[in-house]
């Protein structure tokens, strides 16, 4: 569950892919230390929350699970409005799941924030023996797309911290770097009481769809 | 503030029992928070905690644990001939292992209030020894392995012996006064008994099952007769009856007692010769993706039945929903699907089921039992589907439009809601999507959705038209507990996880009383919720 505590940002971050690739286990790994092989087919979208600590700041990581299958994607779209991260996963022991990374990009890039900070998440690395997508070749599509990228385990929680980490750690950057123009990127400040964070301007209400 | 209210909520109804726990990826039947606990987050949280969480805070485990624990002494009897233990998974052992070694803690507690404590952490390295030998007598009373050495998260996993649940329960009840409820299987029973764990079989059950079984044998089965049927039906049918009142109130069986074997058998060959005619081409170009989502759905339907663990049973699923999918291209295969086949299969096969249908091994059965389960499966979900088809065609426009119209209707009879909603931001769509796309089943136990089927199956146009006010109904149930959140998030976290786990017929009784009670006031009178 979401912290009790005051939080500095709050920032809303879609996890995004084909059906079965461990979306939901990501989620769950991060924000519950959890992984589960009994959940079930993710419906609609389901939501969970996570504060970190970084640079002295608290982040609330809320973090939308969607689901995977081609027919709901007119009903997800509408949340990717006001995302400001996101993760897009595949399963490295199936290479079809990469091969429309390319269309879940597209679809991003339709539906959300240009400056939205996406990451490339190669999930089930403990099956390597299965493994049937190169990590250089994904790598390097990563980086000619300009997407952040690792390969992570749910299952033995390998690079899951440091995935999500990673993403709220350049989104902060993001919106401190003030690049983009203020009230493009819907990241809210909400509590300045911390003593050493730098005077922090009041942004409008977050938009929470 | 939103702290207190958490806190407040989680602790406030004694009388209810146990905490809520988050059901993310929804573990159906949702789980039991008292036998499979996970810990409030650390307010810190620790980067790279790869430690199982359940090891961390002794102090927060306990307070997290401070509410109902539910006890039925009758139930210890069922329990201890059971092979328990079996169904428990190693980390539910673990679990109640940390269960009884926090008893230990939360009592040395209070004898040791002068302990230095962080927020997070509990020490006692002072009082190690005592601890330990507390740790010792626990041990030995609740047969259950715990730490001799505090601070170490190798906890001994002896197997639970399966009895030592009822004299854990009977210690706690000697501490605790509270209200006293069955405490339900980390498989929820599917069977319809009420929740109370009374008897199957009341004087009034008994003679609303000769009703039924009257009105059955009735030489003319005609209108009136099905009228009759559906009329005592809304309340809810007896399990014994359930089988053939459900084939009938779909449409699927015959009115006509004469003409029921030979439409039955007609229909049943006529399944398997789809199965002879498409079933092969899952592998071609044009069906192979159709077939792949299915087969990745199937084992995460009912992932924590055992029934649907079987292979036999995941192939029926298999090929009910290729089949289905293939002769519905407008919509095709969507996730949610997979759920209906659920309550018919369960239905059909506790005809020939005496106890536990969840445990239940289908390959005992006689192989064309088996045939005609799956084939009646395949034809009554058909059926279902065709009132709500437009939920799965592309946009899925029948969702949107059930999802406005509770939203609607909502904004008429709850305005206090309504505006909550609004004033966090919380847009129905983000939660009322799955109770439209799955028929709330993700949203409670197998056995209230059995009982609610048999309502939406004695109306006309349940599952399309009254679903919309049960869905309201629903809601409203929980308006308290709604109006308590003030975040977005605690809200949105609440409605994708609502407490049911212990609902039983007596709730969805109550719910669907409400549901008719607004449709009363509400149907064929659009202009009456319409802002």
């Amino acid at each position: 569950m979401g912290s009790d505590e005051a939080y500095n940002f709050v920032f809303k971050v879609v996890l995004i892919g084909e059906s079965g690739v461990g979306k939901s286990n990501l989620l769950s790994r991060f924000t519950k230390n959890e992984f589960n092989h009994d959940s079930r087919t993710t419906i609609g979208v389901e939501f969970s929350t996570r504060t970190v600590q970084l640079n002295g700041f608290y982040i609330k990581a809320q973090i939308w699970d969607t689901a995977g299958l081609e027919r709901y994607r007119a009903i997800t779209s509408a949340y990717y409005r006001g995302a400001v991260g996101a993760l897009l996963v595949y399963d490295i022991t199936k290479h079809l799941t990469y091969e429309s990374v390319e269309r879940w990009l597209k679809e991003l890039y339709d539906h959300a924030d240009p400056h939205i900070v996406v990451m490339l998440v190669g999930n089930k690395t403990d099956l390597e023996s299965e493994r049937s997508v190169p990590t250089e070749e994904a790598k390097d599509f990563a980086e000619k797309k300009g997407l952040l990228f690792l390969e992570t385990s749910a299952l033995q929680s390998t690079n899951v911290e440091a995935a999500f980490n990673k993403v709220l750690e350049e989104i902060h950057k993001k919106v401190n770097s003030k690049e983009v123009v203020r009230g493009s990127i819907n990241a809210v400040t909400l509590n300045s009481s911390r003593a050493e964070s730098q005077e922090e301007e009041k942004k409008p209400c977050c938009k929470n769809i | 503030m939103a702290t207190d209210n958490r806190i407040n909520f989680w602790r406030r109804n004694t009388k209810v029992p146990g905490s809520v726990q988050p059901v993310y990826g929804a573990q159906h039947p949702p789980l039991d928070p008292r036998l499979r606990r996970t810990y409030p987050k650390d307010t810190k949280p620790k980067f790279n905690n790869l430690k199982s969480k359940k090891a961390c805070s002794f102090h927060e485990f306990a307070c997290s644990t401070n509410d109902a624990w539910d006890i039925d002494d009758e139930e210890d009897d069922n329990f201890c001939g059971t092979p328990f233990s079996a169904s428990f998974t190693p980390s539910v052992q673990i679990d109640l292992q940390n269960w009884v070694t926090n008893q230990v803690f939360s009592d040395l507690e209070s004898k040791y209030k002068s302990l230095p404590k962080t927020r997070n952490k509990y020490k006692i390295k002072s009082c190690q020894n005592n601890v330990n030998s507390a740790l010792a007598g626990a041990s030995a009373k609740y047969h259950v392995g715990v730490p001799l050495n505090v601070g170490k998260t190798n906890f001994l996993s002896s197997s639970a012996n399966p009895c030592f649940l009822s004299s854990v329960r009977s210690s706690l009840q000697k501490q605790q006064s509270l209200p006293v409820r069955p405490i339900i299987p980390l498989v929820a029973r599917i069977s319809d008994q009420n929740a109370s764990g009374a008897p199957p079989m009341t004087v009034r059950e008994k003679s609303r099952l000769d009703k039924f079984k009257q009105l059955l044998a009735s030489p003319n089965t005609d209108l009136a007769i099905t009228e009759e049927l559906r009329k005592h039906s809304w309340s809810g049918i007896p399990r014994e009856v359930r089988p053939i009142t459900w084939r009938l109130l779909s449409g699927y069986l015959p009115a006509n007692k004469e003409r029921r074997e030979l439409v039955l058998k007609r229909k049943r060959e006529e399944y398997f010769g789809f199965i002879e005619q498409y079933y092969h081409s899952r592998t071609d170009e044009h069906y192979k993706d159709t077939y792949r989502q299915i087969h990745i759905d199937i084992p995460r339907t009912n992932p924590l039945i055992p029934l649907f663990q079987q292979p036999a049973v995941q192939e029926v699923f298999e090929r009910i929903l290729f089949i289905w999918a293939i002769r519905h291209p407008a919509s095709g295969y969507v996730q949610g699907i997979n759920d209906l086949v659920t309550p018919f299969f369960v239905v059909f096969l506790s005809e020939f089921v005496t106890e536990d249908v969840e445990n239940f091994d289908v390959a005992a059965l006689p192989l064309e039992t088996q045939r005609n389960i799956e084939a009646d499966s395949f034809w009554c979900m058909s059926k279902l589907l065709d009132g709500i088809q437009d939920n799965y065609t592309f946009a899925q426009p029948g969702i949107q439009n059930k999802v406005k119209a509770l939203e609607e209707l909502v904004s008429r009879i709850d305005v206090d809601i309504h505006n909550h909603f609004k004033k966090y931001e919380v847009e129905y769509l983000q939660f009322a999507f799955r109770w439209m796309n799955n028929l709330l089943m993700r949203e409670l136990p197998l056995r209230c959705t059995i009982r609610l089927w048999d309502t939406y199956q004695a109306e006309a146009e349940g599952f399309s038209h009254f679903h919309l006010y049960v869905c309201a109904a629903f809601l409203i149930e929980w308006r308290k507990e709604i109006l308590c959140m003030v975040d977005f998030q605690s809200l949105l976290m609440l409605l994708q996880n609502l407490p049911t786990i212990h609902w039983g017929n007596e709730e969805v009784g109550l719910l669907l009383a409400e549901a008719y009670r607004l449709k009363y006031m509400f149907a064929d009178a659009p202009n009456h919720y319409k802002r």
